[in-house]
């Protein structure tokens, strides 16, 4: 599959968004549902693709050594790691679960 | 920049906080570029995200959702979702720094969370635009730097599963979710839109399921009432060391992060805040309250 045209339309896009809000009219701000309907995407996109990489596999539902990582990174998280600690303990942890024979 | 000599650049808090958010963020391209590499982007490919796309959250959706298999409309499709929330900041940001001619172009490039972040969270004009400026700046420069490393070093790598890069891809993925669902209604939105990417997994084809979730969480936000800032909180936090006061204080106020909401502005574009994330941040150190404390 050729990504191209879709990495350059993603492209168009982000920045078509970040730009359109340079052009609407000061009073749009005014609307708050705005600014909830975008947060709550965010969060929903956010948890929905850390799900799909921890979980899912095709149309499969599967437990492996992915979802070590995720406890993993959550561990970290809540130790209040930094991002880039975070995401090597990840790592760590699927490799390390591998090596065991795990997923 | 609005500056007559480097010292009185130097020594602005704005700019400080952009340097050292610049220097957090932009080494985190390192996890975007190896893992953009074990998805199966080429290095061009990858580098065209963070070139032209210029969004990590965006960039990570792009890439999750190929490295599951995804279509390249589904990907394009999720990243863009992810990336309205930088239209909102646009508009804040527009309201607060007012840029013009060929400044306004390149404002809507670097215009993300960090650099929303660390201008909103100054109180001076002149401090927000060198705030945004030097942040957004920053962290463009040392993200594309560090995400060719990451790239070089994802190809130079072999088997990603052998590393554990997908596990590190949703460590990635968490850590950028973890700073948004610190309140209860934002983790229940978190753990509703899972549960429905797991449903529907076996359904549709893949990367399909992130689109589901994105719709069940588009419906919850037009219809629930709740914190208009929440989900719109960087992933690093410019104003780290206060960040818990400032939180609690956001919270008091119903109002949103300073990243957000409609409360940041009066009609003339000067930014007025919450009076109570104003108190919160004086104990950011006594140079940074006192030039934020000037009216």
């Amino acid at each position: 599959m050729n990504l191209w045209p879709w990495i350059l339309l993603a492209c168009v896009l982000a920045y078509a968004t970040k730009l359109l809000g340079y052009l609407v009219p000061a009073k749009l701000m005014d609307n708050p549902r705005m600014s909830r309907v975008a947060g709550t995407l965010t969060i929903g996109l956010l948890a929905s693709l850390t799900i799909v990489n921890a979980m899912g596999s095709g149309n499969a539902v599967v437990l492996d050594a992915r979802l070590g990582a995720l406890v993993a990174a959550a561990i970290a998280l809540a130790l209040r790691a930094p991002f880039l600690v975070v995401v090597i303990v990840g790592a760590a942890a699927a490799a390390g679960l591998r090596l065991l024979g795990w997923g | 920049m609005t500056t007559t000599s480097p010292q009185s650049f130097f020594a602005s808090p704005a700019v400080r906080i952009g340097i050292s958010i610049s220097i957090a963020t932009g080494l985190y391209g390192i996890s975007f570029g190896a893992l953009s590499s074990a998805s199966g982007l080429d290095f061009w490919q990858t580098m065209a995200l963070s070139l032209l796309l210029f969004s990590g959250g965006s960039q990570f959706a792009f890439i999750g959702v190929v490295a599951g298999g995804g279509s390249g409309v589904a990907a394009m499709s999720a990243s863009a979702l992810l990336g309205i929330r930088n239209g909102v900041y646009g508009m804040q940001l527009n309201a607060l720094l007012r840029p013009s001619g060929w400044r306004r172009l390149a404002s809507a490039h670097i215009t993300i969370d960090e650099s929303t972040a660390t201008a909103t969270g100054q109180s001076d004009p002149a401090e927000q635009r060198r705030g945004f400026w030097v942040a957004g700046l920053g962290i463009f420069v040392l993200w594309n730097v560090f995400t060719a490393v990451g790239a070089l070093l994802g190809d130079a790598l072999g088997d990603p599963k052998q590393w554990g890069l997908d596990g590190a891809a949703v460590a990635a993925f968490l850590g950028l979710l973890w700073p948004r669902i610190k309140a209860v209604q934002p983790a229940a939105i978190a753990v509703v839109c899972a549960v429905a990417t797991l449903l529907v997994v076996p359904l549709v084809p893949p990367g399909v399921p992130i689109l589901v979730a994105a719709v069940v969480a588009g419906l919850i936000g037009w219809f629930r009432r709740g914190h208009e800032g929440e989900g719109m909180e960087p992933d690093v936090e410019p104003y780290e060391h206060d960040a818990e006061l400032h939180h609690g204080a956001h919270r008091a106020a119903a109002g949103g992060h300073p990243g957000t909401g409609s409360a940041g502005t009066d009609p003339g574009g000067r930014a007025v805040g919450h009076p109570e994330d104003r108190s919160g941040r004086q104990t950011a150190g006594p140079s940074d309250a006192e030039t934020r404390e000037k009216p």
